[in-house]
């Protein structure tokens, strides 16, 4: 119990961003009006993404450095459970894309940068598919890793403020101080990142135990 | 390190010199792309057309040209080099050889582009050094994808569906900076997109040089 606290504070987080998110009283913005509830789901994925991303890039760096087989695991699994998060955000978004710029994608830098960070995640997967040797697999993915969450980092989150942008945040679109400033909508949002973030935690452990029985079960 | 770095450097020169059909086949690869993209557009008018065109033109030749660096080193030799060499000594002359190849490549490439697909760029000076920009940035990149790809058995595909997202980046600020260049701009109004390409030359080279040596052993 002592824990497991977090996946309980996870689970009432969540419960109250589903029944909350649809029920409270949501400020009426033009061109958002009710899709701004997607919010509480649609950003809180890539919260998750990048946070599990970052895990991925971190115990690649401690596996590189100590060459111990467990770090590489987790580098992994937090790849994949990112990636998870990551489609998740792209279907949210592309959703919400359709009922407020009228279409499923348009040429955006932000869509872009997240199509492109999802291209290099998959390609991260097929690298490892395509290795046979755990430990030469475990250093050749980690590089590939820091090279991608860099790139990734840069493309996200320095070249779309050299440009315009449909996406909220920028060119003209009410953006994210606008909605933290309305006060129901931050009460929501951030239980909702927590919630999100910590669900995303918990998927990444499970997968890593059900890995590490798989790999008992072979020996 | 400096003069282990020239000494590599003039090996891959010489193992070069000695195999000419590899750089006249890549030669070969660039005109014959340019000429076949002549036929088929005729005249491109539209300079966004354009640019992307040569770019995807480079992109293409460059990955043919930088994935030999490291695919076609036996292991043999590779072994070798251990004994010899750095690993950083040893990536940075790879890198090195390949962006002076590469900005050959692409001058060559310019050239021929511009006589057959329309000379439309206004500010030449702007456009030539977004070339040497561009081509130390994504050749250092491409080196490094090779490095990883060679350890994926040597796998060509590997080393094509690593390096199109990952160089994506890179090619988009350059896409945008050429675009200004052709428009006329001068150098002054790019600063910002100048700052942001020589910022991701310098991360890829600096991250080449440290993982690079992860890499080297087996």
């Amino acid at each position: 119990m002592k824990k497991n606290w977090w996946k309980i504070i996870c689970v009432i987080f969540l419960l109250y961003t589903v029944v909350a998110g649809f029920l409270i009283d949501v400020p009426h913005l033009p061109i958002l009006h009710e899709t701004i509830r997607n919010q509480f789901f649609h950003v809180c994925m890539w919260f998750a993404m990048m946070i599990l991303f970052t895990v991925s890039i971190l115990y690649s760096i401690l596996h590189l450095s100590s060459g111990k087989q467990e770090f590489d695991l987790i580098a992994s699994e937090a790849t994949n459970t990112g990636i998870f998060f990551g489609t998740l955000g792209l279907i949210t978004g592309s959703i919400w894309a359709r009922f407020t710029w009228g279409t499923w994608w348009t040429n955006d830098v932000k869509l872009n940068g997240a199509a492109i960070t999802m291209l290099t995640y998959f390609a991260y997967t097929v690298l490892r598919n395509a290795i046979t040797d755990d430990q030469k697999r475990g250093k050749v993915a980690a590089v590939y890793n820091i090279f991608a969450y860099v790139m990734m980092f840069v493309f996200i989150l320095i070249y779309p403020r050299l440009s315009d942008s449909l996406h909220p945040g920028n060119g003209g679109n009410p953006g994210f101080s606008k909605y933290d400033l309305d006060n129901t909508m931050r009460m929501v949002f951030y239980p909702a990142v927590i919630g999100w973030s910590l669900l995303g935690i918990w998927i990444m452990t499970l997968r890593i135990r059900i890995q590490k029985l798989k790999t008992q079960s072979e020996l | 390190m400096l003069k282990e770095i020239s000494a590599l450097i003039q090996k891959e020169l010489l193992i070069e010199w000695r195999q000419r059909y590899a750089l006249g086949g890549i030669l070969l690869y660039v005109v014959a792309t340019v000429f076949i993209c002549y036929l088929s557009f005729r005249n491109v008018i539209e300079v966004n057309t354009w640019n992307a065109l040569f770019w995807i033109i480079i992109l293409f030749a460059s990955i043919n040209s930088s994935a030999k660096s490291f695919l076609q080193e036996s292991k043999g030799r590779m072994l070798y080099y251990y004994t010899l060499a750095s690993p950083q000594a040893f990536v940075l002359s790879k890198i090195i050889y390949n962006a002076v190849l590469m900005l050959f490549l692409s001058l060559i490439c310019f050239g021929f582009y511009s006589l057959f697909m329309g000379d439309v760029v206004e500010n030449i000076p702007l456009f030539m050094l977004i070339i040497a920009l561009g081509a130390a940035g994504i050749s250092s990149l491409l080196s490094m994808m090779s490095a990883i790809a060679a350890k994926a058995h040597n796998n060509f595909t590997i080393m094509a569906i690593l390096s199109f997202p990952i160089i994506m980046p890179i090619l988009m600020v350059i896409i945008r900076l050429s675009q200004n260049a052709i428009d006329g701009t001068d150098l002054y109004y790019n600063l910002k997109y100048f700052g942001v390409l020589c910022a991701l030359d310098v991360i890829v080279i600096a991250l080449a040089y440290l993982l690079f040596p992860y890499l080297w052993k087996d």
